[in-house]
This record gives C-alpha cells, structure tokens and sequence, in this order.
C-alpha cells in the first residue's frame, strides 16, 4: 500500500511521516499531485495559521486538487479545519467539504485556558477510525479553533463545550487532535486509518 | 475533561541522561531515547529533554538525539537548553521537536517569546522560570540558577503570558532536589494570575506531592525527573493513585 503525506508550508509532517513508520510504513511526502493521485492513502497534516496555509494551497492548485480525491484522506489538525467551508481565524473560505464553520474558542471562566492543550478524552466514536473503541480513549490536543457538532461529527470531545473531535464523510476522514502524537491510541486510529 | 500531566524529564549531557541534586552532582541515569520509549510506555503524557552541554559540538550531538526520540516516540516533547535565537527552535522543531522551552535567553531578550509564538505559535514556547525565595521575594535566576537577575516571579511570568508564550514551567530552586513537595503557594498564585498553563516543577519526592501541586498548586501539569529515572514512583501507581484521589489523569493501562 502506498501513503502518501501532502507536502507544503505547514508543520508537523516529520511527526507523521515518523509515526507511519514506526507502523512500519513508508510513505511518500511530496506535493506531486501526480504521485498523491495514484496513492492509496492520503494524510493532510497542518501545523499552522488557516489564512497563510490556504493561500498557500490555493496558489499550487492543491486547493481543487485535495476536494477531488476518491481514496481516503485523513486531514489531522489545521488540515481538518481547513476542509471545513470557512474559519474564524483571519475569515478564511477554506475547501468546503465539511460543510461547516471554524470558530474560536472563547473562555468562560478562568480555568479554561486556550489553545485547549493536552489529553482529553473522545466519545460518541463513530467511523471506522475508531473500530474497537469503547469511549473515553484519551487522545493529545493542541488548538485554539475548534469545529462546532454538525452532521458530520464522527467523535465528540468536551472542552468549554462539545466540539467536533473529527469529521467523516464519504472518502474524507478528518481529526482534530493528532494521532501522531497520542501513544498507542493514535497508533489504533492510523491503523484504522490505514486499514479502510 | 481535559487530564492532568504528568511529564518526567531528562537531562542531557553528551547524548546520556543525568539528574542532579540542588543543580549539581550529576548523576547517570540511562539512555533517553530507551528511557523516553519506557516512560511512555508507562503512561507519561509528555516528556521534556534539557540539553545542558554548553559546547558547539554538545549541540550537535543533542540534535542528533532530538531526531532520534522524534522518530521513536509517539507522544509530545518539549526540548531545551541552549536556545538562545529562532535559527536554534526552528533546528529544533524541525529534527521533530513539539516544543522548544527557553530560560535565560527570554530573561535576557523577551522579545525572543514574541518571536517564537509569532514565528511557529504559542503552542511551541514553553517558558522555564527558575526562582528562589528571598527577603524580597521570588525572584529568577538564570544559567541554572546560578545568576540572581533583578527579576521577580509572579511579574516576569505575567510578562511572558503577554508576549504569547504558551505554557510556564516554573521551577523552585528552594525545592528543587529536596523530595519535600512542590511550591504549592506560588504555583497556585501563578495559576490565578495567568491564562496559559503551569508546569510545576521541583520537589517531587513521593506520591502526595503530585495530588498537593494539582490540587492546592492548581497546576496544570506537574514534572520531575529523579523519581523516575530511580524507580521509587512508577508512573502507573502515581496515576492510579491520582485517579483514586479525584484527579482527572489520562489511564493507559
């Protein structure tokens, strides 16, 4: 099987270039869309800020480019919000696959800090992603924009409130924390995710 | 809920894990990738690696060994020591470190906070804050507390949360090494004063410091280094009796 992580001005893709090896995988990172057509997976990874990375995207043409995909994609992070339609963050239309809105988190005591950093626990699991799962898994979180529920919610995380801690529909999978980075919970979901 | 953390952490030198007591007197304590992959196995959340080889060639080393735990582990770490510009944090992220953590470099440049955040996030600059009680109060000190400034705690912190760090690791020299509990008082007027999350950090010794700095320090995380590389509290007892006691704490086992 051939994965493939899409390459661009984002963050974080030695972590899951890293993790898909540890599962003895060896994916390819390009931004040939050449070469991401013909692979059998697909991961959107994202570190970043919503504005910057689009223009970014839309400028290579991966904006069109990732929405026409037929085999599975799994954006992790700032990749899941930018599938979304539109982000609070610098009022950015994104990719619009998700049809659903990015908003900020905004504190109502004290105590709720953000970005919402650290474990935090899923429920309501409800793709393949999460075959075997029983509720409660803790998985790492780093961010400071979130997906309200919508019909497309997949797994539910507390923070504030209930958020979307992914997204599925049809051949697109989506999560907000980073599996890459959530021990051997993440390490299930990429085999999940690989696994479809 | 979001869980309470627990993070040990390891000091480098030359590429080899140390501990020291009240700073000094090194001691051996066993190979951080290995050491690192036991511990997260055991269910530590984080992990945070001091590089505290002050050489050219220590720096290389320690980069080395910063690419090889990013490919071997599979939860966040911070990294330190030495980071003194943004060309050292994007060395770093970019061998695969989640976070990089600078001292006293921010004390002498805090412009270097805004620089970070600005440049790769808030998420990424982690702040250590070394102090000590005196006759004037808490105040912070650099080079691995060996250097008084004229800085105190609860309004450099403040300052650091403004410039957009995203996390405080606050270490209390006074209790530092000493097994005798965390500095509970200051870690809970830290928590009240600051938006971003605390790392408290020194003086861990047996299980009820942890339960202490979480629930009279308000921390949000609590880190230490000798009880662990020793084995006199395994991970997995500290969060079962964690647990026991109320505290939300991630359970892997």
């Amino acid at each position: 099987m051939q994965v493939a992580i899409i390459k661009y001005n984002a963050g974080n893709i030695f972590s899951v270039d890293y993790a898909l090896k540890r599962l003895g995988v060896e994916p390819l990172v390009t931004s040939d869309k050449e070469i991401l057509r013909k692979a059998d997976r697909i991961i959107f990874p994202g570190v970043g800020e919503a504005e910057t990375t689009m223009n970014h995207l839309r400028k290579n043409g991966l904006d069109t480019f990732i929405k026409e995909l037929k085999q599975p994609v799994l954006g992790i992070c700032l990749g899941m919000q930018l599938m979304c339609r539109r982000s609070e963050e610098g009022d950015t239309d994104c990719l619009g696959i998700f049809d659903a809105e990015v908003k900020r988190f905004r504190p109502r005591r004290h105590a709720d800090k953000v970005p919402h950093m650290g474990w935090n626990t899923l429920t309501e699991t409800g793709t393949p992603l999460f075959d075997g799962f029983k509720g409660g898994e803790f998985v790492y979180f780093v961010h400071s924009y979130y997906v309200p529920l919508n019909e497309y919610t997949a797994a539910v995380t507390d923070y504030i409130h209930p958020f979307s801690a992914a997204l599925h529909k049809d051949n697109f999978y989506a999560t907000q924390f980073h599996p890459e980075k959530s021990g051997s919970v993440g390490e299930r979901i990429l085999t999940n995710f690989l696994n479809l | 809920m979001l869980a309470k953390r627990i993070i040990p952490c390891l000091d480098i030198k030359d590429g080899q894990t140390v501990k020291g007591t009240n700073f000094v007197n090194l001691r051996q304590a066993g190979d951080p990738v290995e050491l690192g992959k036991i511990y997260s196995r055991q269910g530590a959340d984080e992990l945070v690696y001091l590089d505290i080889t002050a050489s050219h060639e220590g720096r290389k080393t320690f980069t080395e060994l910063v690419r090889r735990i990013a490919a071997e582990i599979n939860i966040p770490f911070t990294v330190g020591g030495g980071i003194g510009e943004l060309k050292d944090v994007d060395r770093l992220l970019n061998a695969g470190a989640d976070k990089v953590s600078v001292n006293s470099s921010a004390i002498r440049n805090p412009q270097l906070i805004d620089d970070i955040a600005k440049h790769f996030g808030s998420q990424v600059c982690v702040v250590a804050i070394d102090a000590r009680q005196t006759v004037q109060g808490w105040k912070c000190y650099l080079n691995g507390g060996r250097l008084e400034t004229d800085r105190y705690l609860m309004e450099w912190a403040h300052e650091v949360n403004d410039r957009g760090a995203g996390e405080i690791l606050f270490t209390s020299m006074d209790h530092d090494g000493v097994k005798n509990g965390y500095a509970n008082e200051a870690l809970a007027e830290l928590g009240d004063l600051l938006t971003i999350p605390v790392i408290a950090s020194g003086g861990a010794g047996r299980k009820e410091h942890f339960l202490d700095a979480f629930r009279l320090g308000k921390a949000d995380a609590a880190l230490a280094a000798s009880v662990f590389h020793f084995g006199e509290i395994p991970i997995p007892e500290l969060k079962a009796y964690l647990y026991g006691e109320g505290i939300n704490v991630r359970q892997t086992i």
